[in-house]
């Protein structure tokens, strides 16, 4: 029997369980795929204060980004504190980013000529803002490292790969465990962090999570010798997407290199349900934002392509939390595409409720009963 | 209105057979292919420089194949360095856009639609890994192959040729007339997997008989149950270890032999991403092969969607020209049926499963076969189960694993070495996807062509059909100029 069983073995289920397990807590992961599979697996590995409103996604924004500084000196999975570029088209595009910049309150330079940052950007742009706390990770390696260096650490951890979760037990009206293809797995506290598919599981337990999946492609490039861009350098227009409603196809460029020596370009947000086909016009419109952002890019081959589905709520805001209509049952889930920025703080905080302290941040705006 | 009404995508011997033959009905054809000749990896082609005149000793049926081209191209709309990366369906059925880039230099995107699309795209080799196989002067099979069709510089090199199946003896063959020393041929199977079925090898078994023929007046031993398991050199290849082995491939003995190249082949992987790509429903052949599933007249499961040659299982040249011609012929009945269908007035009486407007009847119900010639399908027949006797014969055993090192690379490309491979199936990964995922194979140039068969095979699965949105390379620059509509 186990103290928590995690559902998912994707970043944000990594860190619950890593935290967890730290805090001396009996852990077993379960996921229907291998790690990292999911979600995880497909995104960028984005650690971004930059692109959030001030509030408290940005509080665990924060938290998420030291937390991240940590882990990094636990286990090795290409943490890279590169710093984020904000760039901006027009003078009023620039006026409106120092403004929020200055609202979030987070470390920023306000910067002009941006060839000091990058030097391959196109000629023309209005300038940008520097956020410095934003970083990358390998988001796979991640989540695969954290489990394994909790295994090795705290030694109260397993790792269920290949296991489906059919249903969720209760006993007198709370969660004794989980249902699996692999037999009953029971504990005293199960952990939904099933990412896009959390709406599922909740519905096992007999409650509503509104969690829906949002299409994002993802370009890379052939590997470059030298590299052509150092930042996460994104246009203005991917803050005001990453809040958007619209259900329609919205892209803005967003060019990051990795170690590997490819370039990665998003970013596309739809709402098309589970639906893995590829779109060539998105495809295309990706391309030529970032040969726009960066002209050089121009030459350069696009080898491959992908997507995934990043779990949205209908406030944007993730699910973190006891399940206040369901005792024992705690999600960890619905954090768009800003997951594995904020898998860390998810853990950490979820970890405290699990072990029975006060969390260090607030997790009243990421209830699970809000929605109802 | 679709510019063509099929698009065939490879110049090879399925494409050009399967192009010709629906030309030769009336279609409207285009062929695009990514060499500069058409040919395909089988017929590949010298540079039309080397006006070489004794070009057919290299080739089995070449004239035959020529003569095809020469009739395709008064038919057909040829066109040749067209990489084709992309293809998808448009508007609703039969309506099918590829998406290619022309040129080397100068790339341009190039927009081609049509009615139906013939997907004859080839095979690459298999490679298996082992210690050294990154050294230069160790090449696939089908790469000294291309490098002595293509430029004929091997005269003078010291060579060995490992795999198993019939594909190595025409090489070495090829590679001795060359004027190449062939110190040896190994086949890490046993050495009669051909003889045990003479019935159905009456004509291969000649062809065979040929190469054993050329080998043996060059000298050229012939060693069964033998592989190269590791390669050995400074900088480049100077010798190799060769291991003699048990059934399972498990090396019981070893010796050196001196060599300066190295050619290895294990088979084919069947070239499907464009088949993928349009939704067509795929299975595995018996080599373990994601090939793409076809009814008896090469239909996939999506209408207007045709498939022959190796996409559809590693049978070889003549297996894919007769699979083209099939292709070419269903191709062309369905589309007269389509059109016929089309042009009834509404409101007439036939009887037609119900379905959305502007669907295709023949298409989604039609009989198979009907529009076929009978020699050519009872001719499939026979070389469908000849190439499955050869996968039978000619297995790959799973004691090629026990080749590896720890440092052996299994990627080339992102230079993954088997230890890394290792580590990510202990941190969690359970399949060829998530080993890629943690530990980078498959990342790089290749996309998992070269490697992808052996890292399914070390993660326990079969190889799963190749999810490739980016089929072939292409620049930002020609992604972003990209066109739906037809040039």
């Amino acid at each position: 029997m186990a103290d928590v069983i995690v559902i998912g073995a994707g970043a944000v289920g990594a860190a619950c369980a890593y935290y967890a397990a730290r805090a001396g807590l009996d852990v077993t992961v379960v996921d229907r795929g291998p790690v990292a599979g999911g979600t995880t697996g497909a995104g960028e590995g984005n650690v971004l204060v930059s692109d959030k409103e001030p509030g408290p996604e940005l509080d665990l924004a924060l938290l998420s980004n030291r937390l991240w500084r940590e882990l990094a000196e636990v286990a090795d999975f290409e943490y890279e504190p590169k710093g984020g570029l904000v760039v901006a088209e027009t003078p009023e595009v620039l006026a409106r980013l120092e403004e929020l910049a200055g609202k979030q309150g987070v470390e920023h330079t306000r910067v002009t000529d941006l060839r000091d940052y990058e030097p391959h950007l196109a000629p023309g742009l209005a300038g940008g803002v520097h956020y410095p706390q934003d970083a990358q990770v390998q988001p796979m390696l991640a989540a695969a490292r954290l489990l394994k260096a909790a295994r090795e650490r705290y030694g109260s951890l397993r790792l269920r790969t290949g296991v489906t979760v059919t249903g969720v037990l209760t006993s007198s009206g709370r969660v004794t465990g989980v249902r699996t293809t692999e037999g009953d797995i029971l504990g005293g506290a199960v952990v939904n962090a099933a990412g896009t598919w959390g709406g599922e599981i909740a519905r096992m337990a007999g409650v509503e999570l509104p969690i829906l999946p949002r299409r994002g492609f993802i370009l890379v490039t052939e590997p470059l010798r030298e590299p052509l861009v150092r930042h996460k350098v994104y246009t203005a227009a991917y803050v005001t997407n990453v809040a958007s409603d619209s259900a329609g196809l919205e892209t803005s460029a967003v060019v990051e290199g990795t170690p590997a020596g490819t370039v990665l370009i998003g970013a596309s947000r739809e709402r098309v349900g589970f639906d893995r086909t590829v779109s060539l016009p998105v495809l295309r419109r990706l391309a030529a934002q970032a040969v726009a952002l960066f002209p050089a890019l121009r030459d350069v081959r696009a080898i491959r392509a992908y997507c995934g589905f990043r779990p949205y709520c209908p406030d944007h805001l993730p699910v973190i939390g006891e399940d206040p209509r369901l005792p024992g049952l705690h999600h960890a889930c619905g954090h768009e595409g800003a997951g594995i920025g904020l898998a860390p703080a998810t853990g950490h905080l979820l970890a405290q409720v699990l072990s029975g302290e006060r969390p260090d941040l607030d997790l009243t705006p990421f209830d699970p009963g809000r929605f109802s | 209105m679709s510019a063509y009404d099929l698009a065939v995508v490879g110049g090879g011997p399925a494409g050009v057979a399967g192009a010709l033959t629906a030309a030769q009905a009336g279609l409207r054809v285009a062929l695009l292919d990514a060499a500069p000749r058409l040919g395909g990896q089988y017929f590949r082609r010298l540079p039309e420089t080397f006006h070489a005149t004794r070009e057919a000793a290299l080739h089995h049926g070449l004239d035959r194949f020529l003569r095809q081209s020469r009739a395709l191209r008064s038919l057909a709309d040829v066109l040749l360095e067209h990489r084709v990366w992309a293809v998808e369906r448009h508007g609703g059925l039969g309506d099918f856009v590829v998406h290619a880039v022309a040129g080397d230099r100068e790339e341009r995107p190039v927009t081609v639609r049509a009615s139906a699309l013939l997907i004859a795209t080839g095979a690459h080799d298999r490679p298996l890994p082992f210690p050294g196989w990154d050294l230069p002067g160790v090449l696939t099979a089908g790469g000294a192959q291309a490098l002595l069709k293509g430029n004929l510089v091997v005269a003078g090199r010291r060579v060995v040729v490992a795999g198993t199946g019939p594909f190595p003896l025409p090489v070495a063959a090829g590679l001795a007339r060359a004027g190449a020393r062939v110190v040896e041929v190994l086949e890490a199977n046993g050495p009669l997997g051909l003889a045990r079925h003479p019935a159905l090898a009456a004509s291969k078994l000649g062809e065979a008989a040929g190469y054993a023929l050329a080998l043996a007046r060059h000298r050229v031993p012939y060693r069964a149950r033998q592989a190269v398991v590791a390669a050995h050199g400074d900088g480049e290849l100077t010798h190799v270890t060769v291991g003699r082995l048990d059934r399972d491939w498990r090396v019981v003995a070893t010796r050196t032999v001196e060599c300066d190249t190295l050619a290895v082949g294990y088979g084919f992987v069947p070239q499907v991403e464009l088949a993928v790509q349009a939704g067509c429903a795929m299975g595995h052949d018996l080599d373990g092969s994601p090939v793409v599933s076809v009814d008896a007249a090469q239909r996939t499961s999506v209408a207007g969607v045709y498939a022959a040659g190796e996409p559809t299982g590693v049978g070889g040249a003549e297996l894919a020209e007769v699979e083209g011609r099939i292709a070419g012929h269903a191709a062309a009945a369905d589309l007269r049926s389509a059109v016929h269908l089309a042009a009834e007035p509404p409101g007439t009486a036939v009887h037609r499963p119900a379905e959305p407007p502007g669907t295709p009847a023949h298409w989604a119900a039609g009989p198979a076969g009907l529009a076929v010639p009978e020699p050519l399908l009872r001719r499939r027949a026979r070389l469908r189960a000849f190439a499955q006797a050869l996968h039978r014969a000619y297995p790959v055993r799973p004691g090629w694993r026990d080749w590896l090192t720890p440092a052996t690379l299994v990627c080339r490309c992102e230079e993954v070495p088997y230890e890394a491979v290792r580590e990510a199936m202990d941190l969690g990964a359970t399949d060829a996807r998530s080993v890629k995922l943690l530990a980078r194979p498959g990342m790089g140039w290749c996309q998992g062509r070269m490697c992808g068969y052996a890292v399914a095979c070390l993660a326990g699965e079969l190889p799963q059909a190749p999810r490739r949105p980016i089929a072939q390379p292409i620049t930002l620059g020609s992604l972003e100029r990209m066109t739906d509509d037809p040039s």
